[in-house]
């Protein structure tokens, strides 16, 4: 990643409060949970209570009727705690869940707003990863990691509480290795972070290199390479395991000194308590009872290793989160919106336009206008910019110098959605969705009738081939469907654009998978409905575009000729050129 | 990303997968059998805690007995010790032997990659084969270090208990115990009902994933056509069941934890109860009924754990079934059996007999193409895109298969050599020049320790490349960064020219890159490209003028059949299918070159 020294200076406690919206939603629900864990404890700290009274009771004269007393008390108690213990899931980490789903729908939505540039910087895998992996890691942190936060130190403060009302001068003695706990987790996280990160960083070597091998892997054949790649993959994934098992070395230390730790507290409270009890400064029950609140903090504390570990992930994640969410839209409605536009007459001019991706530029200085109702043909060697040139019409990309008017008006003046509702776009790369047929050309024409998707698919020819689905218009695409070929695709995605009768038709080599044959008939009827609309039309073959009104030439990113068919033959140039090189190629075809 | 959507849901527990992970375990097996013998003893000191505080209660503090406690104590200290250390010793012995595991099977996965040919690479995206060596390598290690060690432990911790408990009270154990299978019951209960829960999350979350995928990669024809409230509603409602498919586990999760500690006090009742009546009775010490209620207590947590490591057992035998999938593809050397060792350096004669070939099925690609070349002969291919030109050398780098006729090399089937050696004899340059991050010194030896300094520079000059990595900052060890995306087109193909030159092969096979270039790293180009055809047998499919002017034959491939063959002028003569693909390719580079010259 190229950017992200926005996240970069964030710190970690930046990271954490960007979560605090999504927490303060539900805070009713925390409110209660806490109680609910509050209570769970409270409640867990008269069982060891019970339990004294129990064993204390017996050193007297022990009677039946008290006997069974206490196992029911004890009984009831548990059953309480267990409500309780319930409640508590229910509560925190039910809302934990919410917030995940919060979470994942404000990334999506996040990313619906985001422009072409944005997912050329961001691959779909690693989209992917921060909507799974990281996404989980959050959860994590908001789900046990908040309730073992609560719980141990609810737990903690009760059973101080409970062992100083006890016997607050055997209590201090049984704290002596906090100190000790307390330094030492706060040393160990940093490094736990820091080698986590590093582990991962080195993970990511490792993906790396196998990505590139398994992209390469032609190469590697062809130079007989396999053994010395093989030995090369070692190294990382050596070097993986290195930091993985410098991680567990630092996670083992820290549990292992947690347990020893506590028991060091329970060897204290042996004795020290012990002494008391000789000295009859303590009752029998008082110090079992001792042991069983020294017993219940045991796991707790242990747990607190594994809790940081959590957090220190969470926050990780919530930063790589952030570095999605907090990149602002750069294609948006803004002050220079006028909202009561609500259609556009198709009228296009380019105005000295151009445009650079990462420095390079890919447009430069584009110039033209196409009155309304013209049909426009752009032609060019690939790379010359024409996609580029198109994608700026409906705004997925935005010139970097120079600007668009649409019927006169800047185009940002026009609401985004009134735009692209105007527009049928046929992209370059067909795209549809596993969806049905029908969905996918009604893809985007709300309010579209019926008749008017058969006439679409009518126009683009396609309407023949689909009466012989067996689910006609209702036939699954896609994984779980069946696979149009590509030519079928692309017909289906010029009904998907002719459907919603726009003011602009842009077809971006939209019939290069269509035989010539049934190109003639799309481009037949394509002309009668397009009479009152613009067009603008990238193609490979002179036989689409011969008809435009004017022929554009790209190349390297400028406009070199323009002009009608005729007018460029005559110009004898590149268009001719490519003319020239058409009719070989025909006759080659029948050759 | 596609592990989303082969979705397995496995079984937690599968024998048949768990035989075929052993042979990764086996190596490590003392190191396992010291890790059980640590974890023996953590188990063991750990239960010794709560008996010297019984001893500590009975014997010493309630016989006013302060220097014995003292001794306790003192054991106590020893006991603490001994469990740090082999909690630490089994904590990371584990760890250790997970990842050395890992370490073996993404070992295996990548070597085994190595071998597959290609048309499983053609099958199978690149996202895919990268969850094998990741994701699905990194579920099993949960399973290895989080889940089979503390399986192990809480198994151990539960017989010590038991055997404790029977050797303190054998009645007072009995009692304890009764409520196992009442605890059985519930687990069997709950296991049941959160397998169907865990299978919904993961088909949810499949779903989920494969929306976002789908919206992340048609997100322009999403906003082209205002989808976006739509898709955001329908993602949402998936979203949405996912999220009541979890919240349902956590309900059963939810009774299923206090159940189980409810069962626990319920034993402990039952101790308090019964052991009363045994104190009354004379038969049982004060001490003895606290550290037996401790020991209870002990009993019932590695059970709840028990059933938190079925989730991950799941996950693990699904991923280990997709890793075993892979292990069994049929590597290249599976299929081809070598029958002639290649000794030193082929003489370079190439037989192509009644070739066929098609990708799928009956789509032939290659129609019936025959042709010789002899030792040290020039041979250019042309022909329009999709003429079957690329097949042609894939075919001869033995990358795939032929399904008729044979190729033959010094009067050989390739098929009697093993790839090892006949890819040794080659050297092929593809048109995309491929290359690893690494330095440009690397990236020309790849790994050949045969190439010294001195070769290595020579091959650079030989093919005008030393100029340009001389003028890099750190020369021959300037690191290639992002695929060599600072090097120029050029640059980039003088680069896979030295790497050639310096393996010094029998054969040059070569697909010449299409873009344009300055005239002066044409030249530049040309010249060598003519250093590195001398003495030995070339075959390039042309893209450049220069090229198909210097080569002493040009095979004109046109849908899939040989259609014309002869030298650049005899084939001009022809005015047929040559005449025309050169007015297509060449004939601009031509025009280009008389302005320019």
């Amino acid at each position: 990643m190229s950017d992200n020294g926005r996240t970069d200076t964030m710190s970690k406690l930046d990271q954490l409060r960007s979560l605090i919206p999504y927490l303060a939603r539900y805070k009713k629900r925390f409110l209660i949970g806490g109680l609910f864990v509050f209570m769970t404890n409270a409640v867990g700290l008269i069982q060891p209570l019970l339990i004294r009274a129990a064993v204390d009771s017996l050193a007297g004269s022990v009677e039946f009727r008290i006997l069974v007393a206490y196992a029911l008390g004890i009984l009831g108690v548990a059953a309480l705690e267990g409500v309780f213990l319930f409640l508590m899931r229910q509560t925190l980490i039910v809302t934990s869940r919410y917030i995940e789903y919060d979470l994942r729908n404000d990334f999506f939505a996040h990313l619906q707003k985001m422009s072409l540039r944005f997912f050329l910087k961001y691959s779909t895998g690693e989209l992917m990863a921060r909507a799974t992996n990281d996404l989980n890691a959050v959860r994590s942190l908001v789900g046990p990691g908040i309730m073992y936060s609560i719980n141990t130190l609810i737990l903690f403060i009760g059973t101080l509480i409970v062992m100083l009302s006890l016997n607050p001068h055997l209590t201090a003695f049984a704290m002596l290795p906090l100190p000790i706990m307390v330094i030492m987790v706060a040393s160990l996280m940093k490094r736990i972070h820091d080698t986590f990160k590093n582990a991962q960083e080195e993970y990511g070597r490792m993906t790396t290199h196998a990505q590139e091998n398994i992209s390469g892997i032609r190469v590697v054949k062809a130079y007989v390479q396999e053994e010395m790649e093989k030995r090369r993959f070692e190294q990382f994934n050596l070097r993986y395991i290195a930091h993985n098992l410098r991680l567990a070395k630092i996670r083992g230390t820290l549990w292992s000194a947690m347990g020893f730790l506590t028991g060091v507290g329970a060897m204290i409270v042996l004795w020290i308590g012990g002494t008391l009890v000789v000295q009859n400064d303590l009752s029998l029950g008082e110090l079992t009872a001792f042991f069983s609140l020294m017993a219940r903090l045991t796991w707790p504390m242990v747990a607190l290793g594994w809790v940081i570990n959590l957090t220190q992930q969470g926050i990780a994640s919530m930063g790589r989160l952030n570095e999605i969410l907090n990149t602002p839209p750069d294609i948006a409605d803004g002050p220079q919106t006028d909202f009561s536009i609500s259609r556009i007459e198709g009228e296009i001019e380019f105005r000295n336009v151009s445009f650079a991706y990462n420095g390079r530029p890919v447009l430069k200085n584009i110039s033209f206008t196409i009155p309304k109702g013209k049909t426009v043909a752009i032609v060019g060697h690939v790379g010359s910019g024409k996609s580029t040139l198109l994608n700026m019409i409906p705004r997925l990309l935005e010139p970097t110098a120079g600007e668009i008017l649409i019927d006169g008006r800047p185009i940002q003046q026009i609401p985004l959605h009134v735009l692209r509702r105007h527009i049928g776009y046929v992209p370059q790369e067909t795209f549809l969705f596993s969806d049905t047929l029908k969905e996918n050309i009604l893809f985007g024409a709300d309010g579209a009738a019926l008749e008017d998707m058969i006439e679409a698919a009518q126009i683009s020819q396609l309407y023949q081939e689909i009466q012989r689905f067996p689910d006609q218009f209702d036939t699954l695409l896609g994984e779980r469907g069946i696979n149009l070929s590509g030519g079928q695709k692309q017909r289906a995605a010029i009904s998907r654009a002719i459907v919603r009768k726009p003011a602009i038709l842009l077809l971006d080599d939209a019939l290069s998978s269509v035989d010539t044959y049934t190109e003639e008939a799309i481009l037949k009827r394509l002309r009668e409905v397009m009479k009152s609309r613009t067009s603008v039309i990238v193609s490979h073959r002179i036989s689409t575009i011969r008809d435009a009104d004017q022929i554009l030439v790209l190349e390297h990113g400028e406009i070199i000729e323009s002009g009608t068919h005729e007018q460029l033959l005559a110009l004898d140039g590149v268009y001719a050129d490519l003319y020239r090189k058409q009719i070989i190629e025909e006759e080659l075809e029948e050759l | 990303m596609s592990a989303f959507e082969e979705e397995t849901l496995g079984k937690a527990y599968d024998r048949q997968l768990i035989r075929r992970l052993l042979p990764f375990i086996r190596p490590y097996l003392p190191r396992v059998l010291l890790a059980v013998l640590a974890l023996l003893a953590a188990s063991i000191l750990q239960l010794l805690g709560p008996k010297l505080t019984q001893v500590g209660i009975d014997q010493y503090i309630q016989n006013n007995d302060l220097p014995g406690l003292k001794i306790i104590i003192f054991y106590y200290m020893l006991v603490l010790f001994g469990l740090f250390i082999s909690r630490f010793a089994q904590m990371y012995l584990m760890e250790w032997i997970g990842q050395h595991i890992m370490f073996d099977l993404r070992r295996a996965v990548f070597g085994h990659l190595q071998h597959l040919p290609l048309s499983f690479f053609n099958r199978n995206p690149v996202g895919r084969l990268m969850t094998r060596v990741t994701t699905d390598v990194e579920a099993l290690n949960e399973m290895f270090t989080s889940g089979l060690v503390a399986f192990f432990g809480d198994i151990l911790t539960l017989s010590g208990i038991i055997f404790i408990l029977f050797y303190m009270h054998w009645q007072l154990a009995l009692v304890t115990i009764s409520v196992i299978p009442l605890l059985f019951i519930v687990s069997l209960l709950f296991k049941q009902k959160v397998r169907n829960a865990f299978r919904q999350i993961r088909t949810r979350i499949a779903r989920i994933n494969a929306f976002l995928q789908e919206n992340i990669s048609g997100m322009a024809v999403v906003q082209l056509f205002n989808r976006e409230k739509k898709n955001f509603d329908r993602f949402e409602k998936l979203n949405r069941d996912h999220l009541d498919a979890f919240i349902r586990t956590i309900f059963y999760f939810a009774v299923f934890y206090p159940t189980v500690s409810f069962i626990g006090a319920f034993a402990t009742a039952l101790i308090i109860f019964y052991g009363g009546l045994k104190i009354m009775a004379g038969t049982l010490t004060f001490g003895g009924l606290v550290a037996f209620i401790q020991y209870a207590f002990m009993f019932f947590r590695p059970i709840s754990d028990l059933s938190e490591k079925y989730n991950i057992m799941q996950s693990a035998m699904a991923s280990s079934e997709r890793i075993f999938k892979l292990l069994d593809e049929k590597t290249e050397m599976d299929v081809i059996r070598p029958r002639i060792r290649i000794q030193g350096r082929v003489r370079g004669e190439i037989e192509f007999r009644n070739v066929w070939f098609a990708y799928n099925d009956e789509d032939w690609v290659l129609k019936d193409i025959s042709f010789q070349i002899a030792p040290g002969e020039k041979i250019a291919i042309v022909g329009a895109t999709g003429s079957g030109k690329t097949t042609l050398i894939n075919l001869l780098a033995g990358f795939y298969p032929v399904q008729k006729g044979e190729i033959r090399l010094d009067g050989h089937n390739i098929r009697d050599y093993s790839l090892f050696d006949l890819r040794r004899q080659m050297a092929i340059v593809l048109q995309d020049v491929f290359l690893f991050a690494g330095s440009i010194a690397e990236n020309i030896r790849l790994g050949n320790e045969a190439i010294d300094d001195e070769r290595l520079r020579r091959a650079a000059a030989d093919v005008n490349a030393l100029p340009f990595i001389e003028r890099l900052p750190e020369g021959f060890d300037t690191p290639v960064k992002e695929r060599g995306a600072s090097l120029s087109v050029g640059q980039r193909q003088l680069l896979a020219f030295a790497r050639a030159l310096a393996f010094d092969p029998a054969i040059l096979i070569l697909d010449e890159a299409t873009s344009n270039v300055d005239t002066e790293t044409e030249i530049l180009i040309q010249q060598a490209l003519e250093r590195l055809m001398r003495n030995r047998t070339s075959i390039i499919i042309a893209h450049r003028l220069s090229t198909i002017q210097n080569v002493d034959r040009i095979i004109v491939l046109h849908k899939g059949e040989i259609r014309e063959i002869g030298t650049h002028a005899e084939l001009l003569s022809l005015n047929g299918i040559y005449h025309r693909l050169y007015q297509l390719q060449f004939a601009r580079q031509e025009r280009e070159k008389k302005l320019a010259g």
